[in-house]
């Protein structure tokens, strides 16, 4: 290969990377929620674009609307916007269940699926009204300009920076849901909902902890969205969900792993038919790759066989 | 099968509110009613459980047995009736508040968590204690079935029948219930397994627990048990000595398949 190669080839895999950071984390969500419920909670999409603005309301309220040079006024910026930004979709994700999806527990599983599409407009409507139907622009904390070098390659910060966050909150997550007490009793619920009243597990709680945990990834997700491209729109949601959707179903509906796999798969899937020309393609590429996967794996790259399944 | 009512349980029901709270009645159920949407599955249970009573149901498929236990531990609400737990009436709380309160429900089919591990199975069991607790009981759960220690890493689902049933018993003592409702505990088990379980709730039972046993398998349970209730479609309509109803004429042609 000729270093010209090599030095795009590096820099179309960090972009590969962080475009699948986002993926991976707005993924995660739609397999939690299809973990526990059983629902396909298709306003996830809407509530990572929710998150994309509200982290750049808070980024504009406390007056910072531009780069930040300062490594550690940076750092300290960094901290609160994922904080608030990531508490208030929690509880948004939990009012939704609260109101939207709880009622419906014991219908038809049509009909949670309807409001979910149901929501999504209400989101994107709110979300209209509220900051205008153009593209906003959104604070460029870290700019693209910081770089640095690898070989002839070079590469922003920010990519580092979004696949770092991405991988800190999954290995969490990780780490939440495998060792605690309380990820014991989300594993639980979602493999025998009565088994798991017996223990003591109080249902709806457990099932509003994993609504504010998915709403807060998407929420990260949305964040870092809008530092990365630095225009957002009420509609942005709707693409990136669909993508995150098919990543989830990719690695195996209600697998973490899977989730987090299929979300830098499609990343990956997705820069390389923008490298190879066909940049206007890619939702083509992406879901072309979903069907050859369902068929030959219908439960997913990680998923278990249908029949395992308790 | 025609077998007179042979209680009157409701002036039992009026002379336990005369003990009022010290009395060492655990459970009573008064005129409970439950149904399943439109069909009615209880039709007014009446059944007292004393402290460190073994008290068994028996009956046919379709009697009421499981319900009556899903009424008890919360999963299912009476529509009309009482169920008095230590006195106090719990008929409204939820399943997973009663766990605290003191009820353990090992179900019917086992219901373990197949793709957790036996440890974690095992902690789910005590999820209300504390985590000194959960080791000690731990420690307890395992030593009275040592084929649970020697399978403590391997998930839930890759267990026989047999552990599956140690693993549901364990679990639910996990939680140090003061009464522990087992639902169907030898189904399934090949005749040498019954025989264990069977030791094992006994022994159970002398560590201080009380137990509401339903099983298919009247006889085993009835030579454990102190006390049984008859159950037909919804109704108590027998309730003695576990000695007296293994001796009654219709109990042995109706549930202990003698012609």
């Amino acid at each position: 290969m000729d270093p010209q190669t090599v030095t795009v080839l590096t820099q179309q895999f960090f972009n590969a990377l962080t475009l699948g950071a986002i993926y991976a984390l707005i993924a995660l969500g739609y397999t939690m929620v299809y973990g526990i419920i059983e629902l396909i909670n298709f306003a996830h999409g809407e509530i990572f674009m929710v998150g994309a603005f509200i982290a750049m309301f808070f980024l504009t309220s406390i007056g910072f609307s531009g780069s930040i040079p300062d490594p550690l006024t940076l750092a300290a910026v960094l901290a609160l916007t994922f904080l608030v930004t990531m508490t208030v979709l929690g509880f948004i994700g939990v009012g939704i269940e609260r109101f939207a999806y709880r009622p419906l527990r014991n219908a038809p599983r049509l009909a949670p699926l309807i409001t979910a599409i149901g929501v999504s407009f209400i989101l994107q409507n709110v979300v209209q009204i509220w900051r205008g139907p153009s593209p906003v622009n959104t604070p460029q904390l870290l700019t693209h300009n910081v770089r640095f070098d690898i070989g002839a390659a070079s590469i922003g910060y920010l990519n580092i920076f979004i696949f770092l966050v991405a991988v800190v909150l999954m290995v969490a997550l990780q780490l939440f849901v495998g060792r605690t007490r309380l990820g014991r009793a989300m594993r639980s619920t979602a493999q025998d909902r009565e088994a798991a009243q017996l223990m003591g597990v109080n249902i709806n709680s457990t099932i509003a902890i994993t609504f504010f945990i998915g709403s807060a990834l998407a929420g990260a997700a949305g964040i870092v969205y809008g530092l990365y491209f630095g225009s957002i729109q009420f509609t942005i949601g709707f693409v990136a969900g669909l993508k995150a959707f098919t990543a989830a179903v990719l690695g195996g509906i209600g697998n973490l792993a899977g989730a987090a796999l299929g979300g830098f798969f499609i990343g990956f899937i997705e820069v390389a038919a923008a490298q190879i020309g066909y940049a206007r393609w890619t939702p083509a590429f992406v879901f072309g790759v979903l069907i050859l996967v369902l068929v030959f794996r219908p439960s997913g790259l990680l998923g278990q066989p249908i029949g395992e399944r308790a | 099968m025609t077998v007179e009512p042979a209680v009157a349980t409701t002036q039992r029901a009026a002379a336990a509110d005369d003990r009022g709270p010290g009395t060492d009645l655990v459970l009573e159920l008064r005129g409970v009613q439950t149904f399943y949407g439109q069909i009615q599955a209880l039709r007014g249970i009446d059944l007292e459980v004393r402290a460190g009573e073994i008290v068994t149901l028996i009956g046919g498929n379709g009697a009421g047995k499981t319900t009556t236990l899903k009424t008890i531990s919360g999963l299912i609400h009476p529509r009309k009736g009482q169920v008095l737990f230590q006195g106090r009436d719990v008929s409204r709380f939820p399943a997973h508040q009663l766990v605290r309160a003191g009820i353990g429900h090992a179900p019917e089919g086992r219901r373990i968590f197949s793709r957790l591990t036996v440890l974690e199975n095992l902690q789910m069991g005590g999820y209300t204690r504390s985590p000194a607790e959960r080791r000690e009981d731990l420690e307890r759960v395992m030593t009275l079935f040592p084929r649970l220690r020697e399978r403590v890493r391997q998930n839930g689902g890759t267990l026989s029948g047999g552990e599956q049933q140690m693993l549901a018993i364990g679990r639910a003592l996990m939680g140090r219930p003061r009464l522990l409702l087992l639902d169907e505990p030898s189904l399934g088990l090949a005749p040498i397994l019954v025989q264990q379980i069977f030791n094992i709730i006994r022994e159970i039972n002398a560590q201080g627990t009380t137990i509401l046993l339903v099983e298919q398998n009247a006889l085993q349970a009835l030579s454990i048990a102190a006390r049984g209730y008859v159950l037909q479609t919804g109704r108590v309509i027998l309730a003695d000595t576990a000695e007296r109803l293994a001796a009654n004429e219709d109990v042995r042609r109706a549930y202990l398949g003698e012609i």
